[in-house]
């Protein structure tokens, strides 16, 4: 088990790292080094720059270096804190991200927690019932959710919320809190703007564990271990919830870390519809005025979340399952 | 020694006769049983309809459009849409109800007021603009247009089926060229990522070993980060002054850098099952070469999965497109796609007041769903016991 | 060899004329058509045929734990229930599947043993829990006492470590034990019945030939019946004292185990019984086939079951008409046949 998470843990920083040099490609294609946009920028805003202080910058950065020593310089600077200047905020790229990090933590995993919720149940009455009624109207449903991207459904959720409450469902914080400092008042206000984008992230997802759920659930219903627990003298639906359902949580979990994904990639552009202060607002701002740290300091955390999420659902996966302990220790 | 004897089996002796009659009409309706099923599967069968719906608007945009998508009018704009009434008193008269537009003098909004009692005459079939039938054969007529009777009026100065945009722009117009931009950017980028998957995939389950598992790395790797974030910082970098063409073929490799995985992982594992089948072991007994061997009997045992997984992939594709346009990333104007269109529809008030800037939503997500559909049918009909 | 221990006792279990057929969308498929046989305390009653005639589905019937879209259409199991001390002949193909009764008698007074120990047992679960389970289920004990009394369990059927075991998961265990693990939670309630489908196939000759003792001796401490359910004619002649000959869902032949192998009658039979191997004959003569493709169960052939395989068939009665289960004329024997060889047509159909 230890063996299996180590290289669990090992795979999660090789995925970090591929996303890292990923983002430091996004950081380079940009035409033109970032200190000469950065010079041009505060010089449109008055500033005067000497060479001097425009070579310092580019040291810093080591720019004039190949492209292979700037990446490891870019990590070397991150690692001790600095994440670059943003120039379109005109400040240190981690004052830019502030609490949009966690928030969109949070916003991720709420909606995470939705498509479990949801899904669990759904899936499992589907596979029992299977070509019921129920199957079939959750079925289609599963169906139009998947088929609706996360964005459309924000905008016609923004749409109804507009005409027909004439409120802004858009945004995580009401007027007053969106400045204040955090207070279990901020809290309970952020928690209740959290079903809309926990509904326009988590749609899709929803759908897509449910029909998971259902799967695994029908191939395990055929199992001969439920007949053996009927054989035992269970009922039916003792046999099936003590067992074949637990089994099925197993891919149902190790699953998880696409759905995460998804829902992280989808919040972006859902943040951007709803107005949410998560990473998706600036990154779209940082890349349309090219500014590379900041575009790729976010694409990286993005990354990091799912590399983190996936690496959680590799732990739960372990307790979950004992076979996995067993092929661990087994070689 | 004679205690093994007798625990053989009776299926051993009795299995010999019978495999060999079931492989004979397994060979010889391999692809009958699919077709079979597919056409038992009745939503499959209505989504490959819609889809062929879809394309043939696609190859005949200019017949279903009636104006130009990129002609701005002042004075038209977000003009709502106008129904077509099929009858009047007198009977059969398709018209559509005239408005009058004039700028508030406050809001300076425009407002359109419908003229109750003025009827513009349309017409099925009717005459319009000029244009080429799949770019050959000039033409003039189009599905809906103003009637012949009134005198070469032009459609588009007086129709907005669906409404117009913010430019005053024909939104039917406009959804139908964007269709024949959105449907076909997912089949280019689909056929190459599928090649990429097919033969990554293949290659891996082939060989297997220390390339196997190095590919599987770099697949688990691009499986586990998130899309979106990505496709638009790349996006993001494509120079502002390339042309449409260039745009969309750039966009096009990306999202077939990135779907590729999906196909792989479904080829290897078909490869890695059939290495162990009967048949395989057998060519390669015979002295088949490789190549033959894989052309011959791997590559059409599991030709169904690949249009099943082909036709799955199309959906994730539409919706990166319409995703990267909306924000702005992707086709930029004056290009046409479904996100182009959507852009409009960002401004929440603007949108209250316009709905029909959403319209574009629709055909996006009845594609999706209808690729969805067929790709399940055909899945399903490739493999009902979903291996 | 085992002789017939039976005597005129009161069969235990006694199946008349079971019809379990399965509905899917695409036709009706007649699993078991017509399944007759009954089984005394103390007596191992073995069920043979190729696979897929309707062995399994026989012993899920009994059980009443036959799958949708599977029914019983027809036929009776007669089974003699224990309940307050008394004995109660109760219908277990009237009664409801799920009702207190079939619960009690499930797992409790019939109990059953399949053919993968490994997919039978849940593979996220210890043992321990799903035998402690099973007891429970059919007694009052509570969790401590349950669990030592799987730990007795286990030892009783041979496992050594018991206790260490209990919280193992059935993939650390070796076939043969997983097998016993697998006897030793259908024993917790200690069955009346015990069916075993199959209950050697998966493992290994050695493994095989010590299940098999286990379960001879099991039999003798216990006085259970035991319906041996194989494709293994010779796991048959080892352990059975009776033997039905089960094809396409039909029992075609039934009589004591020396009158199967020593006098068969039924044709089938017999080319079952040319099949295996003669203890004397060389490993690589090849053996004589039943030719012909078993009938798909959708379509079975009108008349005899078996008339497009049989050697003997007689046509225009083998094909027109279904023969019944009968006794034979010899009066020395209680063997029955379903064969036209051996008495004509006795339904009206020309
Ligand atoms: N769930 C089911 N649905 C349809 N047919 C079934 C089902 N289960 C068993 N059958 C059919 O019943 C017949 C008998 O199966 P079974 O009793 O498992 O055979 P065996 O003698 O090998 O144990 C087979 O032809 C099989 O196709
Ligand atoms: S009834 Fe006829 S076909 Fe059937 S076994 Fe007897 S002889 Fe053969
Ligand atoms: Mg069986």
């Amino acid at each position: 088990m230890a063996g299996w998470l180590i290289r669990r843990t090992l795979f999660a920083f090789a995925t970090a790292w591929a996303i890292s040099m990923l983002s430091f490609v996004v950081i380079q294609i940009p035409p033109g080094d970032y200190v000469t946009s950065y010079i041009a920028q505060l010089q449109s805003q008055g500033t005067i720059f000497t060479d001097d202080e425009a070579q310092a910058l580019r040291d810093l950065y080591g720019l004039d270096q190949p492209v292979i020593l700037q990446y490891f310089r870019w990590l070397g600077l991150m690692a001790q804190g600095n994440f670059g200047v943003s120039f379109e905020f005109n400040r240190p790229v981690l004052d830019v991200i502030g609490d949009r990090f966690l928030l969109t933590i949070v916003v991720s995993v709420a909606a995470l927690l939705l498509t479990w919720i949801v899904a669990l149940p759904i899936g499992i009455y589907s596979a029992v019932k299977q070509y019921s009624i129920g199957d079939y109207a959750f079925t289609f449903i599963g169906f139009i959710g998947l088929a609706i991207p996360g964005f459309l459904l924000a905008l016609v959720l923004m749409y109804f919320g507009f005409v027909l409450f004439d409120a802004n469902v858009g945004g995580l914080f009401s007027p007053e809190y969106a400045q204040a400092d955090w207070s279990w008042d901020k809290l309970w206000d952020l928690m209740q703007h959290m079903p809309i984008p926990a509904l326009a992230l988590g749609l899709a997802g929803t759908a897509f564990l449910m029909r998971i759920m259902r799967a695994n659930l029908l191939d395990e219903l055929r199992k001969p271990y439920v007949v053996t627990a009927r054989a035992k003298g269970l009922t039916n639906s003792q046999a099936v919830l003590k067992y074949p359902v637990r089994v099925a949580l197993n891919p149902f979990v190790s699953i998880v870390p696409f759905v995460l994904r998804d829902i992280v990639g989808g919040s972006v552009i859902v943040s951007i519809v709803l107005s949410l202060p998560t990473l998706g607002p600036i990154l779209l701002k940082s890349l349309i005025a090219q500014d590379s740290f900041l575009a790729g300091t976010i694409i990286l955390l993005l990354g990091v979340i799912t590399v983190v999420g996936t690496l959680i659902s590799d732990i739960l996966l372990v307790i979950l399952d004992p076979r996995i302990k067993f092929k661990a220790r087994g070689g | 020694m004679a205690e093994d004897h007798t625990t053989r089996t009776i299926e051993s002796n009795v299995a010999v006769g019978v495999a060999r009659e079931e492989e004979r009409i397994s060979v010889a309706t391999q692809w009958q049983l699919t077709w079979w099923r597919f056409r038992k599967h009745k939503v499959a069968n209505i989504a490959a309809i819609v889809l062929i719906m879809y394309y043939v608007v696609v190859l005949f945009a200019d017949f279903f459009a009636y104006a130009d998508p990129n002609l701005p009018a002042a004075k038209r704009g977000l003009l709502p849409p106008q129904p077509i009434h099929l009858f009047d008193e007198d009977g059969w008269n398709p018209h559509v109800l005239a408005f009058e537009g004039s700028r508030d003098p406050e809001t300076f909004e425009r407002v359109y007021k419908i003229l109750g009692d003025q009827q513009i005459s349309v017409q099925f079939f009717a005459q319009g603009l000029e244009y080429e039938i799949l770019g050959i054969i000039p033409w003039d007529r189009h599905l809906i247009g103003v009637s012949d009777d009134a005198g070469g009026a032009l459609a588009q100065e007086h129709v907005s089926l669906l409404g117009t945009d913010i430019q005053g722009r024909d939104m039917w117009s406009r959804i139908i060229f964007a269709t024949s931009i959105s449907m076909t950017i997912g089949l280019i980028a689909v056929a190459i990522s599928q090649i990429l998957g097919i033969v990554i995939g293949g290659v891996s389950g082939y060989f297997g070993g220390l390339i196997d598992t190095v590919i599987q790395r770099i697949i688990e790797i691009v499986r586990s980060i998130p899309q979106i974030p990505l496709l638009m910082g790349i996006a993001a970098a494509v120079p502002k002054d390339w042309s449409i063409e260039q745009i969309y073929f750039a966009i096009t490799i990306l999202l077939a850098l990135i779907l590729w995985t999906e196909l792989a992982r479904v080829v290897r594992g078909r490869f890695l099952s059939l290495r162990e089948e009967d048949f395989v072991m057998a060519a390669e007994l015979a002295g088949a070469s490789r190549m033959r061997i894989i052309l011959r009997h791997m590559v059409p045992s599991f030709l169904s999965h690949i249009i099943a997984a082909t036709t799955l992939a199309i959906p994730t594709i539409i919706i990166s497109e319409t995703s990267l346009s909306f924000l702005g990333l992707g086709l930029r104007p004056p290009a046409i796609s479904w996100g182009v269109l959507l852009q409009q529809a960002q401004n929440i008030q603007v949108l209250a007041l316009s709905p029909w800037l959403l319209l574009p939503a629709l055909p996006v997500i009845v594609a999706i769903l209808a690729f969805n559909f067929l790709g399940d049918g055909l899945r399903d009909a490739a493999d009902p016991y979903g291996t | 060899m085992a002789t017939r221990a039976a005597g005129k006792r009161r069969p235990l279990l006694r199946v008349q004329n079971l019809k379990t057929h399965f509905f899917p969308d695409e036709g009706t498929v007649r699993a078991v058509d017509g399944a007759s046989f009954e089984v005394c305390a103390g007596q191992t009653l073995g069920i043979v045929g190729e696979s897929g005639c309707g062995k399994s589905v026989t012993a899920r019937s009994i059980l009443r734990i036959v799958e949708h879209p599977g029914e019983i259409v027809e036929g009776e199991i007669r089974y003699l229930h224990r309940t307050d001390g008394r004995e109660v002949e109760l219908d277990l193909a009237q009664i409801s599947a799920d009702g207190p009764e079939m619960r009690q008698i499930r797992g409790g007074e019939i109990a059953m043993i399949f053919q993968e120990p490994m997919t039978s047992f849940s593979p996220v679960h210890p043992i321990g829990s799903q035998i402690v389970e099973a007891i429970r289920l059919h007694s009052p004990l509570g969790k401590r006492e349950a669990r030592e009394r799987a730990a007795d369990l286990l030892r009783q059927v041979g496992i050594s470590r018991a206790e260490a075991r209990l919280n193992e998961y059935a993939y650390q265990l070796s076939g043969g034990l997983r097998q016993r693990a697998m006897i030793a939670m259908a024993l917790s309630a200690e069955p009346r019945v015990l069916i075993a489908d199959e209950p050697t196939t998966a493992l290994d000759v050695t493994t095989q030939a010590q299940i098999l003792d286990l379960l001879r001796q099991l039999q003798t401490d216990l006085g259970m019946a035991i319906i041996l359910i194989t494709h293994n004619l010779g796991v048959v002649a080892e352990m059975c004292d009776t033997v039905v000959v089960m094809y396409l869902g039909r029992v075609v032949e039934e009589g004591s185990v020396d009158a199967i192998f020593h006098n068969p009658k039924h044709p089938y039979t017999r080319l079952l019984l040319q099949s295996i191997p003669s203890l004397h004959s060389e490993a690589r003569v090849p053996l004589p086939t039943i030719s012909g493709a078993i009938p798909h169960p959708y379509n079975r052939p009108e008349g005899c079951p078996f008339h497009n395989r049989c050697p003997q068939f007689i046509p225009g009665t083998c094909d027109r008409h279904v023969p019944e289960l009968q006794a034979l004329d010899e009066e020395e024997s209680d063997q029955l046949v379903s064969c036209f060889l051996y008495h004509e047509p006795t339904d009206e159909r020309a």
